[in-house]
C-alpha cells in the first residue's frame, strides 16, 4: 500500500480537479518563490494544518526572509511536523521544496511516524511567479532566485515520483491550480464506522473441521456446495474477523480458504494477513521460499485444486491487509499485534510488525524469531486482538489478548466475542502437525510489570467521578519513593483510601465539631437519608482477600502461595513479619465464609479499621503523644508548686495559678484520650479488624454499586473472634427526631471515650456532595489539636476546609476510579495508575488536623 | 516552661539585684510566642529562689507563623513547648534576664564577677542523647549535674524512658555564666526539629558561647546541632506521607551509607573498598558506560565521573533527597560541560520499568538489594535482568555471616535492611537469577575474607550470556 503513482489529475478544461490525499499524512508543498503556495494551501486547509517555512523563519529570526536562519528554521519546521503526524493530524508544507533534498527530509519525518505523504506540485510560468514576487516588498530578490528554482523544480519533476511520496499531484497553471479541490482519503486500515458484534477468531492454519465447528458453536450458519462450506452468516448479523493465519500446517487449507473467501466476499467476515498468507502469496509467485513451517502441505493441497481456485485464492490473500481499527478505533485486529503508535499508519515496518510482530532479530534455541513482549509495554485504549504465537490460553495483558492456541498443534480453536468480550474454543480433533516448541505463555516478562512512565511525572488521570484529575510532578515523586520502598505488591494494591474532610466547624460551646452541621451540610445538598457510622479508633486498613491461593493466582497473579494482604492508609503491609500477615488473612478469610456465595466472587476487598491503634502507631503514640504528657506530667506539678509557693508569701499569681492548673488537668484528660487507644497486642493476640464497606469483588465495584446499609448489614453478618462490628443509625434528614437521636447517639458514643462517627449518604451519591464527613469527639480532639485546645476554640474555629474537602473529592474519585477498573478486569498499569495518585495527592500539604 | 534558680548566698535576696528582678513582684515579659513571668516562690535571707515561667499557646505558635513553614505537620499543635524547657525558653531567658546575662548589676557592681552558691532546676528539660548527655555537657562547665529520666507512662512502664529529665544544677558559678550555658545548652539538648529559632538567632548563640565553648569536650556536638538541621521541601511531602499512615517521621528517611561501628581490624572503611571492587570490575569487564541503580548520595559516581574511560555515566536513586545530596557532593550546577555531558543524574525505582536504565555496558547495585523487600525482588530483578538487560551487573550486598565481627550490632546493619544474606542465600539467589534471565555470575570478596564467615560484603558480578 506504499507503492507511489503519479497521478496527473485531469487537464485544465475549466473543470474541477479533485486532488485525493491521505487523511492522516503529510502533504508537501512544491513549486518556485510565488506560485502561490500559500494562497493554495489558505484556500483548502486550516491555518493550524498549515506549516511554512517563512513563519518558522520569523519564528526563530524574527523576520521571514532571513535565509541564514534556514537551517534553524528548518528544524523547527521538522519538530512541529513530526509532532503534528505523532499526534495523528493531516500536515501541510509550505515551503519552496524545490531540491531533492528538502523534499528527502520531508520524506523521512513521514515515515518515521509511519504516515504517507503527497506531493501537490504547484507548475505556474516563471514569468507569473517574479511578476507576483515584485508586488510584494518583503520578498527584495531577483528574477534569477525563481529561475534557479524552477530549473531545480524541472529537474526533478521526472523523478519525484520516485522519492517515497505514495502520489505526486501536478497542477500546471493558474487554471488547474485554481479549479483543484482536495478530499480525503481514508486509510486502508480504518474501519471504525464497522461496529460489530464481532466473532474474532484465532490462527486456523487449516484445521477447516474445527473452524466449521467453532462457527456452528458460535451460531453461524454456514452455506455449502456440493456438500463443501463456502460461506457463512450469522442470524444477528455479527461479523466475524480472522486474525490471519489461514493456512499452512493443517489438513485442509484450501477449505478454509474457500470458507473465508466466501464470508469476505458476502461482507459476513473481515481477515487481516498472517504471514502464512504472505509466504504462500511469494511461493505461489514463483518467488524463492524456504518451503518449511507447514508451508509444504499448503502448497501439495492447493495442486489438488483447478487453477482457477488456486489464483483466486492467490488474489484474495495477496489484497490483505495487515490490520484493521474497528468499532470507532476502540478494536484493533493484526496478525501478530500492533503497539499502539502504529494504529491506523501505514508503513513498511507496520506492515511488518503487523505481519511478524516486534523481532529482535535474534532466534531463539529452536531457531524460532525471538520477539519482544510489546504486550507487556502496551498501554493504548483500543483493544488489540492477535494470533500469531501459539499459547496455551487466550488471556488479557493489557488490553491485548492473543487468540492463537495452537488448534494445528492440538490446541484448540478459540473466538473473542466482542464488544461481550467472551472466549469461545473448541478442542483440536487431533495433533495435525508436531509443534517445535511446547505452547508457551507469551513473552518473558511478567505481563504485571508496571513502567516508570505510568506513574512519573506531571499527570492526568481520567476518572467517571470527577473527570481529570492533576497529580503534580513533586507529588508523583514522592508518591514513588513511598510506593517503591515501602508499599506491597502493586498486585494487591488495589485501593487506597481518601483522606475525608471533617463536619463544617460547630459554633457550639465547647465544640469544634458537631454532627448537626454534617446534617446541615447533606441536607442541603439534597441528601434524603445518612448513615452514622462509628468511627473506630485505630488505624485504617485495606484487606484483599481471595478465598483459596489459586484464586488468588487467577485474579491477583500472585503466585508465591499468598492469599491475601491487609496494607495501611499508604500501601505499607501493617507487620514487618509476612508470617503475620498471613496469619491475619487466613482468620479474614475464614471470617468471610458466610459471604463468598452471597458476593459469587472469590475475592473481595474490605474497607478497614485495624484496632487497636497502638498496634500500627506504637512508634508514634510514644514519640509523639506520651511524650508531650510526660513533659507535662514533669513539668506541671512543679509549676503549680512554684506558683502555690509564691501566693504563699503573698504575691499575686492568681491568674497564672489557675491557668496552669487547668493545663495540668488538660494534660490529664489528654493522656487518657490517647491511653484509651492503647491495648496490648502479642502477634495477632489482641488485634482485630473493623470492616465498614466491601469495596470490589468479582466484576462488581461495589463501593459505589451498593448503599451502605447494605454493606452495613452484610458484614454484620461476619462472626468471627478477628471482626470488630460497627455500630451504625440511619438518620432520616428531613426529622427532626431522627436528627436528634442521631445526635444523642453521638454524644454518648463520644463521651464514652469513642473516637466520633462518619456521616455519609446512605444510597450512593455523585457529583460534587462528599462521600463521608467525619465528626470527631470532644475529647478525641486533645490528641489531634492539642491538650488545652479547648481554652482555644475561639480562634480554632477559623479553620479552612476547602482544601481539605477538595482534596477528599479527587482522592475518593481516583479511588473509585481504580477499584472500577479492578472489577472490569482492566489491566494492572490502570489499576495502579489511579492508586498511585491517590498516593500522590495525599503529599499535598493540607493542615492535618481536618 | 520552668526554671528555677536558687542561691543560699547570704543575703540570698541578692540575687533579685543580680537579676534586674524584684522577689516581691511578679513580673510579665511579652515574646513572641507567649508569656514569660518571673517570680520568687521564696525569698529569704538565707535561701531565695526565682523562678522563669513561660506560658505558651502551641495554637497562638503555629497561627502567627507563616501559611508556607514547611514543617507544617501534627506536631506543631500535639507538642511538648507548653511543658518542656526547650529552646524557646532559652530565648525568653535571654530576653528577660539580658543584663544579668551580661554581668551587669548597677546596685551591686561588685557581685557579677563573685561565683555563687546556685542550684538550678529544670523539671521538664528535653534531652536528646538521655541523662548521660545533660551530665556531659554541663559537667566540664563546673556543675554537679543530676539528671533523672521520666518515664513515658507510668500506666506503661514498658514504654521505659521518655526523652526528658529532670536537671538539677549545683555549683559555685557566676551567675551570668550559668546563664549563659543554659542558653546554648537548653537548645542543644533540646534538637527539635520544629520550631526553629530564626538563622541570626543562631549566631546569638554561638556567641553566648565565648570564652567556655571552645574548650567543651562536647564543642562539636553542640556546634553540629545547631547547624545540622535543614529542611528541604521534599523532606515535608515525605513527612505527611509518613503522618497519613501513622508513622513516625524518621521511619521514611532514606537510608544513607553507614557502617556499623566495631569492627575492630578494618583500617580502609568497608565503603571504599566497596566502591574500589566496584571500580576494579568495572576497569576489568572494559566498561564505557554505567549506571549506578540507587546512587544514594553520588560517592560511587564521583569515583566514576574520575575515569575518562566512562563516557556514560549515569545515577539514579529513588529518593529525591539523595539525588539532591548527589547533585551537591558532585557540583553538578558548577560542573564543566565536557564532564557534565557524561553524566545523568535522574530519580527511578527499581520495581518500575524504566527505559532510561537500558543501553549500559555495566550496571551496578552496591548495597541496594537488601534495601528492598524479598517480596519485591522479582520485580527488581525483572527491572534489571528482564527489561534494562545490561552487559554486565555487578551487585553487592551484606554477608550476615561476618554480623558477629561487629562487637556492638545487634539485628541487621541498618534499621531500612530488609534482609541480610548468608553467601549460600546470596549464591543461590544469583544463580535462581542467571537461570531466569540469562546471565552467569562470579562471586567476589570484598573486604577481609574471614575463612570461617566469609568477607563483610559479598559482590556478584553477572554476565549477560
Amino acid at each position: 500500500m506504499s507503492e507511489t503513482t503519479v497521478s496527473e489529475e485531469g487537464p485544465a478544461d475549466g473543470r474541477e480537479t479533485r486532488l485525493s490525499v491521505p487523511e492522516l499524512g503529510l502533504v508537501v508543498l512544491v513549486g518556485v518563490s510565488g506560485s502561490g503556495k500559500s494562497s493554495f494551501a489558505a484556500r483548502h486547509f486550516a491555518p493550524t494544518q498549515v506549516v511554512s517555512s517563512d513563519f518558522c523563519r520569523g519564528l526563530v529570526a524574527d523576520d521571514e526572509n532571513d535565509q541564514s536562519a534556514s537551517a534553524d528554521a528548518f528544524d523547527v519546521l521538522h519538530y512541529i511536523v513530526g509532532t503534528r503526524l505523532r499526534r495523528g493530524l493531516l500536515t501541510v508544507v509550505d515551503a519552496t521544496n524545490v531540491q531533492q533534498a528538502a523534499r528527502r527530509a520531508l520524506v523521512d519525518v513521514a515515515r518515521a511516524h509511519d504516515v504517507l505523504v503527497d506531493a501537490i506540485v504547484l507548475d505556474v510560468p516563471e514569468q507569473l511567479a517574479v511578476e507576483r514576487n515584485a508586488t510584494r516588498p518583503d520578498r527584495d530578490f531577483g528574477s534569477h532566485v525563481v529561475a534557479r528554482q524552477r530549473r531545480e523544480l524541472r529537474r526533478s519533476l521526472p523523478r519525484m515520483a520516485k522519492e517515497g511520496f505514495r502520489r505526486v499531484h501536478v497542477l500546471r497553471g493558474v487554471g488547474e491550480i485554481d479549479a483543484a479541490a482536495i478530499s480525503y482519503e481514508k486509510a486502508w486500515s480504518d474501519l471504525r464506522h464497522l461496529t460489530g458484534p464481532f466473532d474474532l477468531i484465532g490462527d486456523v492454519h487449516g484445521c477447516r473441521s474445527e473452524l466449521e465447528t467453532l462457527l456452528e458453536t458460535l451460531g453461524w450458519r454456514i452455506e455449502r456446495v456440493d456438500g463443501r462450506a463456502v460461506g457463512a452468516a450469522h442470524p444477528e448479523g455479527r461479523t466475524a474477523v480472522f486474525v490471519g493465519d489461514l493456512v499452512d500446517r493443517g489438513p485442509d487449507s484450501p477449505g478454509v480458504l474457500r470458507l473465508v473467501m466466501g464470508m469476505v466476499a458476502a461482507g459476513t467476515a473481515l481477515c487481516v494477513a498472517g504471514n502464512h498468507e504472505q509466504k504462500l502469496v511469494r511461493a505461489l509467485d514463483g518467488r524463492k521460499v524456504k518451503v518449511a513451517h507447514g508451508l509444504e502441505t499448503s502448497l501439495a493441497q492447493l495442486a489438488q485444486e483447478p487453477p482457477g481456485f488456486v489464483e483466486e485464492a492467490r488474489r484474495f490473500m495477496d489484497g490483505l491487509i495487515s490490520h484493521y481499527r474497528l468499532d470507532g478505533g476502540k478494536l484493533v485486529v493484526a496478525h501478530a499485534g500492533l503497539k499502539e503508535s502504529y494504529h491506523g499508519r501505514a508503513s513498511g515496518r507496520v506492515r511488518a510488525f503487523a505481519l511478524y510482530g516486534d523481532t529482535t532479530g535474534e532466534t531463539d534455541e529452536y531457531g524460532l524469531p525471538v520477539r519482544h513482549p510489546w504486550a507487556t509495554d502496551y498501554r493504548g485504549r483500543a483493544a488489540v486482538v492477535y494470533g500469531h504465537t501459539p499459547v496455551p490460553r487466550a488471556e488479557w495483558i493489557n488490553n491485548t489478548i492473543c487468540l492463537d492456541t495452537g488448534c494445528v498443534f492440538g490446541g484448540s480453536l478459540t473466538a473473542l466475542r466482542y464488544p461481550a468480550k467472551e472466549v469461545v474454543s473448541v478442542p483440536a480433533e487431533r495433533v495435525w502437525y508436531e509443534p517445535v516448541k511446547p505452547l508457551a505463555a507469551p513473552g518473558r516478562s511478567d505481563p504485571s510489570a508496571l513502567a516508570h512512565g505510568d506513574v512519573a511525572g506531571t499527570r492526568y488521570v481520567e476518572t467517571r467521578l470527577a473527570g481529570r484529575v492533576k497529580i503534580l510532578e513533586e507529588q508523583s515523586a514522592a508518591a514513588l519513593e513511598i510506593m517503591s520502598r515501602f508499599a506491597v505488591d502493586p498486585r494487591w494494591l488495589v485501593y487506597l483510601p481518601p483522606t475525608m474532610a471533617p463536619a463544617e466547624t460547630s459554633g457550639l460551646d465547647g465544640h469544634l465539631e458537631h454532627p448537626l452541621e454534617a446534617f446541615a451540610e447533606f441536607r442541603a445538598a439534597g441528601v434524603p437519608e445518612v448513615v452514622c457510622e462509628e468511627k473506630h479508633m485505630g488505624s485504617r486498613a485495606v484487606a484483599v482477600l481471595a478465598r483459596t491461593p489459586e484464586a488468588a493466582a487467577a485474579r491477583f497473579g500472585v503466585q508465591d502461595g499468598t492469599s491475601g494482604t491487609v496494607y495501611t492508609r499508604t500501601g505499607r503491609p501493617f507487620f514487618a513479619d509476612p508470617a503475620r500477615t498471613a496469619g491475619l488473612v487466613a482468620l479474614l478469610t475464614e471470617a468471610m465464609e458466610p459471604l463468598w456465595p452471597e458476593l459469587r466472587s472469590d475475592w473481595v476487598v474490605l474497607d478497614c479499621e485495624l484496632l487497636p491503634w497502638s498496634a500500627k502507631a506504637g512508634g508514634l503514640i510514644r514519640e509523639q503523644y506520651a511524650s508531650v504528657g510526660a513533659a507535662a506530667r514533669g513539668a506541671l506539678p512543679e509549676a503549680v508548686a512554684a506558683l502555690e509557693a509564691a501566693a504563699g508569701r503573698g504575691l499575686d499569681v492568681a491568674g497564672l495559678l489557675g491557668r496552669t492548673r487547668r493545663r495540668a488537668e488538660n494534660a490529664a484528660l489528654f493522656r487518657d484520650a490517647y491511653a484509651r487507644y492503647v491495648a496490648p497486642v502479642s502477634g495477632l493476640d489482641g488485634v482485630r479488624l473493623a470492616p465498614f464497606q466491601i469495596l470490589a469483588c468479582e466484576g462488581r465495584a461495589l463501593i459505589t454499586d451498593e448503599p451502605h446499609p447494605w454493606h452495613l448489614s452484610l458484614l454484620s453478618r461476619l462472626d468471627h473472634e478477628i471482626i470488630a462490628p460497627t455500630r451504625s443509625v440511619l438518620v432520616d434528614l428531613e426529622s427532626g427526631a431522627s436528627r436528634a437521636a442521631a445526635v444523642e447517639w453521638w454524644t454518648a458514643l463520644t463521651e464514652a471515650g469513642g473516637e466520633g462517627m462518619v456521616v455519609k449518604p446512605a444510597a450512593y451519591g455523585t457529583g460534587r456532595v462528599q462521600p463521608g464527613i467525619k465528626v470527631r469527639g470532644r475529647e478525641y480532639l486533645r490528641i489531634v489539636y492539642g491538650p488545652d485546645y479547648t481554652e482555644s476554640l475561639g480562634e480554632l474555629r477559623r479553620r479552612f476546609l476547602g482544601k481539605k474537602r477538595s482534596l477528599a473529592l479527587r482522592e475518593h474519585a481516583l479511588g473509585v476510579e481504580a477499584l472500577t477498573r479492578l472489577a472490569a478486569a482492566e489491566p494492572l498499569w490502570r489499576v495502579h495508575e489511579a492508586v498511585f495518585a491517590v498516593l500522590a495527592l495525599e503529599s499535598e500539604p493540607v493542615d492535618p488536623r481536618l | 516552661m520552668l526554671l528555677t534558680i536558687s542561691t543560699t548566698a547570704r543575703p540570698a535576696t541578692d540575687l533579685g539585684y543580680l537579676l534586674h528582678k524584684h522577689p516581691g513582684r511578679v513580673q510579665e515579659f511579652g515574646q513572641s510566642f507567649g508569656t514569660a513571668h518571673v517570680f520568687y516562690p521564696e525569698a529569704g535571707e538565707d535561701r531565695c529562689t526565682a523562678a522563669l515561667m513561660l506560658e505558651i499557646d502551641p495554637i497562638r505558635l503555629v497561627r502567627t507563623r507563616g501559611k508556607s513553614s514547611p514543617d507544617f505537620s501534627l506536631g506543631q499543635y500535639v507538642n511538648d513547648r507548653p511543658y518542656a524547657a526547650s529552646s524557646l525558653l532559652a530565648v525568653a531567658l535571654a530576653d528577660v534576664f539580658r543584663t544579668a546575662r551580661a554581668g551587669r548589676c548597677a546596685a551591686r557592681p561588685g557581685l557579677p564577677a563573685v561565683p555563687l552558691p546556685l542550684s538550678i532546676t529544670l523539671p521538664a528539660l528535653p534531652c536528646r542523647g538521655g541523662p548521660g548527655l545533660a551530665r556531659a555537657l554541663f559537667e566540664p562547665l563546673g556543675w554537679r549535674a543530676r539528671a533523672e529520666a521520666l518515664p513515658l507512662d507510668p500506666a506503661f512502664p514498658e514504654w521505659g524512658e521518655s526523652r526528658y529529665v529532670r536537671l538539677t544544677l549545683h555549683g559555685e558559678v557566676r551567675l551570668a555564666d550559668a546563664l549563659n550555658h543554659l542558653y546554648v545548652l537548653l537548645p542543644v539538648l533540646d534538637d527539635a526539629k520544629h520550631y526553629w529559632i530564626a538563622h541570626d538567632e543562631v549566631d546569638k548563640l554561638i556567641r553566648a558561647g565565648e570564652g567556655w565553648l571552645a574548650e567543651h569536650p562536647e564543642r562539636d556536638l553542640i556546634t553540629r546541632r545547631y547547624l545540622g538541621r535543614r529542611w528541604s521541601l521534599a523532606r515535608a511531602a515525605l513527612a505527611r506521607l509518613a503522618e497519613v499512615g501513622d508513622d513516625v517521621e524518621e521511619a521514611l528517611e532514606p537510608p544513607v551509607e553507614e557502617e556499623p561501628e566495631g569492627a575492630a581490624e578494618s583500617r580502609v572503611p568497608l565503603n571504599t573498598l566497596r566502591r574500589e571492587a566496584v571500580l576494579g570490575v568495572l576497569d576489568e569487564i572494559g566498561a564505557h558506560s554505567v549506571i549506578d541503580l540507587g546512587c544514594g548520595s553520588g560517592r560511587l559516581l564521583a569515583d566514576l565521573l574520575k575515569r575518562p574511560a566512562l563516557t556514560r555515566i549515569a545515577g539514579t536513586d529513588v529518593s529525591t533527597r539523595a539525588l539532591t545530596m548527589a547533585a551537591g557532593r558532585l557540583g553538578l550546577d558548577r560542573m564543566a560541560e565536557s564532564r557534565r555531558s557524561r553524566l545523568e543524574l535522574f530519580q527511578g525505582a527499581l520495581t518500575y520499568t524504566d527505559d532510561r536504565y537500558a543501553g549500559f555496558d555495566a550496571a551496578v547495585l552496591m548495597e541496594v538489594i537488601e534495601h528492598v523487600d524479598a517480596s519485591r525482588l522479582a520485580a527488581l530483578e525483572r527491572v534489571v535482568f528482564g527489561a534494562a538487560r545490561p552487559g554486565h551487573v555487578i551487585v553487592t550486598t551484606p554477608n550476615v555471616e561476618y554480623n558477629v565481627r561487629y562487637e556492638t550490632l545487634t539485628g541487621l546493619r541498618h534499621p531500612d535492611h530488609r534482609f541480610e544474606w548468608t553467601r549460600a542465600e546470596f549464591a543461590a539467589w544469583a544463580d535462581a537469577v542467571c537461570d531466569r534471565y540469562g546471565y552467569t555470575v562470579g562471586h567476589r570478596p570484598v573486604g577481609d575474607d574471614d575463612p570461617e564467615l566469609g568477607p563483610p560484603t559479598q559482590m556478584g558480578v553477572f554476565t549477560r550470556v
